[in-house]
């Protein structure tokens, strides 16, 4: 069986001679379906390219980007962006919804985009808002929404029909440390639910929210952490004063 | 956590037994802390002695007792939740010893040993995350004690990626002097409260 996603020897380089910049380096990054990876690192480390590139938003100067086991490289420019509609959901810092679309037009959007007819895609994009806990906010504006309930339609936006690889380059935002658990929470009920995800953040009670988390320094992947063991053995190492 | 003034929280809200205060202690610290009912039982005895807390009678089996607040209690529970915790930190932290040494050891590449000590701590870290996801998300108290610990542990995360960033700025530490220098007085660093 294929990853959702996988990265094989990825590099990409910026640049060239004396002004040539390594932004990732053999990057090597398998991703199953149902897991939620966390990519931490400093700022520069390549984070947000490693992301762009996963997603077919940039390409690579050399290695394969496998999604659902197909090649990005091999396929038509067409279908490349096909795949980037209809298999891979982004999420960005600053939420990136459209200011003149209400909620639903806005999760609405990229299923018309791919062709499907108004009516059944409203359908499904108020089932993705519904399970985001915003479907009650679907005639709202942007504007008219608080940072929580947009990034909740920025997330129902991106998994919203048939999306298997959710990408997410600081999607807590500016967003306090409860409401950006809120955004993890649903990450991590969207892999519940099969999606795989990747999650770029900085903020290390975020990423523990990850399956894995990956470390990258210098274009590297220098470290990831071991599946961590159930919270049993928290439970027993009581504070006993 | 001060399990004295935890048992006199409970206590303020109505008389109880000691068997139903250990099961209230650590329903409502998300059972993060797990607390014995001998430990219960010393800490009411020290209570009684302090005139505290006072039973209804007492004679008889522990077990038997039921413990209720003294006015004197009351005060000491408003003093304390009012009373700054100790926040100076320990002397010598062990993370900041084994970073200070390593920079010493000639040849040891500090970025790694940073390395392998934030990836142990983002793995505790998971734990309580899970911990914290496995619960009913209104579970408010289980939440409280899982952040104070993930907060705590992402503070050492933050100060690992700082040491790492101000090493690669200066990336020739001053080696170590050799056996026959003296050292230097260790540099202290006071903080008052």
């Amino acid at each position: 069986m294929t990853s959702a996603l996988e990265l094989r020897q990825v590099s990409k380089v910026y640049g060239s001679g004396p002004t040539e910049v390594h932004a990732l380096s053999e990057v090597d990054l398998f991703v199953e379906r149902g897991e939620l990876v966390a990519v931490m690192g400093p700022s520069g480390s390549g984070k947000s390219t490693l992301l762009t590139i996963a997603g077919s938003l940039e390409e690579a100067t050399s290695g394969q980007v496998l999604v659902d086991g197909v090649d990005l490289a091999a396929v038509s420019r067409s279908d490349r962006a096909k795949m980037r509609r209809r298999s891979i959901g982004y999420v960005f810092q600053d939420f990136n919804l459209l200011p003149g679309l209400t909620a639903l037009e806005n999760t609405t959007l990229p299923l018309e985009l791919d062709g499907v007819r108004a009516k059944a895609a409203r359908v499904t994009a108020l089932e993705a808002l519904e399970e985001l806990g915003v479907a009650d906010r679907s005639d709202r504006y942007p504007d008219e929404l608080s940072g929580g309930e947009r990034q909740r339609v920025a997330i129902a936006r991106a998994i919203v029909g048939e999306r298997g690889l959710l990408l997410a380059d600081e999607p807590t935002g500016a967003l306090d440390s409860v409401n950006g658990e809120a955004v993890m929470r649903l990450l991590r009920a969207a892999a519940h639910r099969g999606v795989a995800g990747v999650v770029v953040t900085h903020e290390a009670h975020l990423a523990s929210w990850a399956d894995r988390v990956v470390f990258l320094r210098d274009g590297h992947v220098v470290d990831q952490t071991i599946a961590p063991p159930g919270p049993e053995s928290l439970l027993a190492a009581g504070d006993r004063r | 956590m001060s399990v004295p003034h935890a048992l006199l929280a409970l206590l303020s809200e109505a008389p109880k037994y000691g068997l139903r205060l250990q099961n209230e202690f650590e329903s409502r610290t998300g059972e993060v802390w797990p607390l014995n009912v001998g430990q219960v039982y010393t800490t009411l005895q020290r209570l009684e002695r302090d005139g505290l807390v006072e039973t209804d009678d007492g004679e008889g089996e522990r077990s038997r007792k039921r413990y209720r607040i003294t006015s004197a209690g009351v005060r000491e529970l408003a003093d304390w939740l009012r009373t700054p915790p100790d926040l100076v930190p320990p002397p010598r932290d062990e993370l900041v010893i084994k970073v200070l040494v390593a920079l010493q050891i000639e040849g040891t590449d500090v970025h790694e040993i940073l390395q392998v000590h934030r990836r142990h701590v983002i793995e505790i870290m998971q734990r309580y995350t899970k911990v914290k996801a496995a619960a009913a998300e209104d579970d408010v108290p289980l939440a409280l004690v899982a952040d104070a610990e993930l907060f705590r542990l992402e503070a050492i995360v933050r100060w690992l990626d700082a040491a790492d960033v101000r090493l690669r700025q200066q990336p020739s530490p001053a080696p170590a002097p050799p056996a026959d220098v003296p050292l230097e007085p260790t540099r202290t660093m006071e903080v008052s409260q």
